[in-house]
C-alpha cells in the first residue's frame, strides 16, 4: 500500500455539464501526488463502473450538479459491485442536500464534498480511509 | 481632448459648484510630482500622520482580471490623454450606456430564470409571477430537452424535471404558457443544441394563441461555441453547430424583427474558472465568428447585428466587474465598426443581460452568499447591464426555495429603489481607478482576440483546445489560491466556524418523472404516426441539404414530432460529438 500509488477515478455520470469541481478535485489530487483517471462527463453508471474495473482504482470521485445524484451515485455503485469485489471507497460531490446523505452513505458514498471544500481535506480523507481497508487486510 | 460641454451646462456647473471652475479642472490635468510621488510610494510622504511607519496589509495588491499590481491611489495621470474616453451614455462607443437615458426612464429588466417539474407546476409558477407583473420570463429547461432526449430515454430518466421544466413536444409548450399571452410576454429561453426546435414550438405555441410571429419579444441563448468550452450541452460537431446557430440568426433576421436571436454567453466561462478579461475575451471572440458566419452566408452585417445580445456574469470584484462591462461596450463598438463597418448604430451596442456568479456562493455560512449577490447586482448595474438576474442565498446547497428566490429579487428591487445608483447614468464613470480598470481590461481583451484571430478564429481556437486550456489554467490558479488562503473566502477558508445552519430546500417532487412519462405517451399514442415519420424524414433530408432548418421544424413540431425524435433525425445527420476529455 505505502509503495503503491493511490488510483482515483472522477467522473460525472448523467447529463450534467458542471465540470469545473471534478476538474479541479482530479488536478487537486494528482497534486497531491496520486494517479488521477479524469474520464469526464455524460457517461452512464455502467460505463464509471467498466472504467472503474479496466483501470484498477481505489477511488471512484462522482461529481453531480443537477439534482439526479441519488440514483446516478447509487446506480454506479451497483453496477461497480456487480462487476468487481474489489473494495473501491466511493466519494461524491455537487449541489448534495444535507437531506440526502444518509441515502447516499447507505448506498455506499464514503463522504460528499460541497463546494468549497479544499482539496487538500479530500486527498487526507482517502488516504485515511485506504488505511482503514489496509489495516482491514492486515488484521 | 476632453469634450467641451454645451454652455448652458457649464453655466450651470459653475453656477452650483462654484469651486469646480475651469481652473480647478485645469489643475487635476497638470502632472504633478509630488502626487506621483504620493501615489507610488505606499505610505505615502511619510510626514503626514506618521504615516511611513504604517504597513500595507500586503506585500502587493493585485488585479484578480489579470494580476496587474494596483497602485495606492489613482489620478488622472493614470489616464494617458490618448486613452481618455470622454464619450457620454448613448453615444460611440457606449462605454457609458448604449441609452443617453439609462436606468432614468427604464429600470434593467429583473428576469429571474426560473422552471422545474412538469409544465403544470412551472406554468403554476409562470401565471403566478404576471399576476405579479412580471412581464419577462426567463426559462429553464431541464436536461433531457437541453440533450435532445425525450423524458422517456433511459439517460434522461434520473434528469427529469430538475433543473429546469421538462418539454418533449409542442404540447407541452402550449401548456408552459397556458394563460400567459406570448404576444405581450418577453421570453429568454437558455437553450443551446435544440434551440431550433425549442424556437420552433414557441413560434407554434404562439401562433396557437393569436399571436404572429413578428409579434414575438425574447432571446434565445442559441450559442453553441461557448458550449465545447464551458457549459457542455453540445450534441453535436462544431460545424453543423454553427449552422443550426445561422439558421436560426437568419430565420430570426427574416421573420422575427423583436426577437433576440443568439445570447453570446460569457457566463459560464466564467463559472468555469475564466478571469474577468478571458470571459470579455473569449465572448467576443466568439461573437466575431457568428458575425463572420453570418456574413460568410451572404448576410448584410445591419439585417441581423441589431438582434445579437449577450450574457455575462457578475462577480463580487466592484470595480473590476463594472469595469469589465464598460470595456466591453466599448471593446464590441469599436470590433463591429472597424472590422464589419456595421453602418446602423443598434449594430455596434452592446446589449446584455447579467447573472451573478454562481460559484462564488458558498455552501459554508449560506447567509454570506446574500451579501455577495447584493454586491454582484450592484456591480451589473453600476455596469450598465440590459437585465439581471440575481442568485439565491441557498444554490450552493439545492435548486432554491421560493423564499430564497424571492430575498434575490428583493435585493434588486433594493438597488433600483433606494441605493440611488440608477438616479444617474455610469454613476461611477470618471473614477480614476475605474477608468484606468476600463482601460486595462479592453487593452487584455484585445490582446486575446489578436491571438485567436491569428490561430484563424474561435472556431479554430477551440477545436484546438486553446481556450479550454487558459480557462482551465484559471481555474486551477484560482482554486490553488483559495487553498492556501492567498485568496479570502469568507467562512470558507477564513472566518469559519462549524454551527450548522438548518435551511428550508426545495425538495422536487419524485412523482414528476412518472406524471411526465404519461404526458409523453398519451401524446405518442394520439399521434399521426405516418405523418410523424414522413416529417422525420424530410428534417433529415433539410438537414442534408443547405436549406435554412427553421421552417421544417415548424412543420414538425406542428405534427407532435418530440424533442428527443427530432434531436435523433438531426443526430443521424450530423452525428454526435464527444469532446476528447484531457486535464
Amino acid at each position: 500500500m505505502v509503495n503503491k500509488k493511490i488510483r482515483v477515478l472522477i467522473a460525472k455520470p448523467g447529463l450534467d455539464g458542471h465540470d469545473r469541481g471534478a476538474i479541479a478535485v482530479a488536478q487537486g489530487l494528482r497534486d497531491a501526488g496520486m494517479e488521477v483517471i479524469y474520464l469526464g462527463l455524460r457517461l452512464t453508471p455502467e460505463q464509471i463502473a467498466e472504467a472503474a474495473i479496466q483501470e484498477d482504482v481505489d477511488v471512484v470521485g462522482l461529481s453531480c450538479l443537477s439534482g439526479g445524484h441519488l440514483h446516478l451515485f447509487s446506480q454506479t455503485i451497483d453496477s461497480l459491485r456487480q462487476k468487481s469485489d474489489k473494495k473501491v471507497i466511493f466519494i461524491g460531490g455537487g449541489i448534495i442536500p444535507k437531506k440526502d446523505i444518509p441515502a447516499l452513505k447507505k448506498a455506499g458514498i464514503s463522504q460528499t464534498f460541497g463546494p468549497g471544500t479544499p482539496i487538500k481535506q479530500i486527498a487526507s480523507f482517502i488516504k485515511t480511509e485506504l488505511e482503514k481497508i489496509s489495516d482491514d487486510k492486515e488484521d | 481632448m476632453r469634450r467641451q460641454l454645451p454652455t448652458e451646462c457649464r453655466q450651470n456647473l459653475m453656477a452650483t459648484r462654484p469651486e469646480s471652475t475651469g481652473v480647478a479642472l485645469i489643475i487635476a490635468n497638470i502632472i504633478s510630482p509630488r502626487y506621483y510621488y504620493l501615489r507610488k510610494n505606499p505610505g505615502g510622504m511619510g510626514v503626514t500622520y506618521g504615516m511611513a511607519e504604517m504597513k500595507d496589509r500586503k506585500e502587493e495588491f493585485r488585479t484578480t482580471v489579470d494580476g496587474t499590481v494596483v497602485d495606492r491611489v489613482y489620478s488622472p495621470e493614470d489616464i494617458p490623454a490618448g486613452e481618455l474616453d470622454t464619450s457620454l451614455p448613448g453615444e460611440y462607443p457606449f462605454t457609458r450606456n448604449i441609452m443617453s437615458t439609462g436606468y432614468r426612464t427604464r429600470l434593467w429588466t429583473m428576469r429571474q430564470y426560473s422552471g422545474y417539474g412538469t409544465v403544470e407546476e412551472t406554468n403554476r409558477r409562470y401565471k403566478y409571477l404576471y399576476k405579479q407583473g412580471q412581464t419577462g420570463f426567463s426559462v429553464a429547461f431541464h436536461l433531457p430537452t437541453q440533450m435532445g432526449y425525450d423524458s422517456d430515454h433511459p439517460l434522461a430518466l434520473p434528469e427529469v424535471g430538475r433543473v429546469g421544466v421538462a418539454i418533449d413536444s409542442l404540447r407541452d409548450m402550449e401548456d408552459l404558457w397556458d394563460g400567459i399571452p406570448l404576444g405581450e410576454v418577453s421570453t429568454s429561453m437558455t437553450i443551446n443544441a435544440t434551440a431550433a426546435i425549442i424556437l420552433a414550438m414557441y413560434i407554434v405555441a404562439a401562433e396557437k394563441q393569436g399571436a404572429r410571429q413578428e409579434q414575438l419579444m425574447g432571446t434565445v441563448q442559441n450559442d453553441l461555441l461557448k458550449e465545447y468550452v464551458a457549459r457542455n450541452t453540445y450534441i453535436f460537431a462544431p460545424e453543423p453547430s454553427m449552422r443550426l446557430t445561422t439558421d436560426i440568426c437568419s430565420y430570426c433576421a427574416q421573420h422575427m424583427p423583436k426577437w433576440n436571436s443568439i445570447s453570446i454567453s460569457g457566463y459560464h466561462m466564467r463559472e468555469a474558472g475564466a478571469t474577468a478579461i478571458q470571459e470579455a475575451a473569449f465572448t467576443l471572440a466568439n461573437g466575431i465568428a457568428y458575425v463572420q458566419a453570418m456574413i460568410d452566408r451572404g448576410m448584410e452585417v445591419d439585417a441581423f447585428a441589431p438582434r445579437f445580445s449577450f450574457f455575462f456574469a457578475a462577480f463580487t470584484n466592484l470595480f473590476e466587474e463594472a469595469a469589465k462591462f464598460r470595456a466591453l461596450r466599448r471593446a464590441w463598438a469599436r470590433i463591429m465598426k472597424e472590422r464589419f463597418k456595421a453602418q446602423n448604430e443598434r449594430s455596434v451596442m452592446l446589449k446584455f443581460h447579467v447573472q451573478t456568479g454562481g460559484c462564488t456562493l458558498a455552501e459554508q455560512q449560506p447567509l454570506n452568499n446574500v451579501v455577495r449577490v447584493a454586491i454582484q447586482a450592484l456591480a451589473a448595474v453600476l455596469g450598465s447591464c440590459q437585465s439581471l438576474h440575481t442568485n439565491s442565498y441557498d444554490e450552493a446547497l439545492a435548486l432554491p426555495s421560493e423564499e430564497a428566490v424571492q430575498l434575490a429579487l428583493r435585493t434588486q428591487q433594493i438597488i433600483a429603489y433606494e441605493s440611488g445608483v440608477a438616479d444617474t447614468v455610469d454613476p461611477m464613470g470618471g473614477s480614476h481607478y475605474l477608468e484606468w480598470l476600463t482601460n486595462r481590461i479592453e487593452e487584455g481583451i484585445q490582446k486575446y482576440i489578436a491571438t485567436i484571430d491569428q490561430m484563424g478564429g474561435a472556431l479554430e481556437a477551440i477545436k484546438r483546445g486553446y481556450i479550454q486550456r487558459e480557462i482551465r489554467r484559471s481555474a486551477y490558479n484560482h482554486q490553488r489560491a483559495v487553498d492556501a488562503g492567498e485568496q479570502v473566502v469568507v467562512g470558507v477558508n477564513k472566518y469559519t466556524s462549524d454551527e450548522p445552519l438548518d435551511l428550508e430546500l426545495l425538495e422536487i417532487d419524485e412523482s414528476i418523472a412518472k406524471k411526465q412519462l404519461q404526458r409523453l405517451k398519451q401524446l405518442k399514442s394520439g399521434r399521426n404516426k405516418k405523418e410523424v415519420r414522413q416529417i422525420l424524414d424530410k428534417v433529415r433530408r433539410t438537414a442534408s441539404s443547405q436549406e435554412n432548418i427553421m421552417p421544417v421544424l415548424i412543420e414538425a413540431v406542428r405534427l407532435d414530432a418530440t424533442v428527443g425524435e427530432i434531436s435523433g433525425a438531426l443526430r443521424d445527420v450530423f452525428g454526435e460529438y464527444k469532446e476528447p476529455s484531457v486535464l
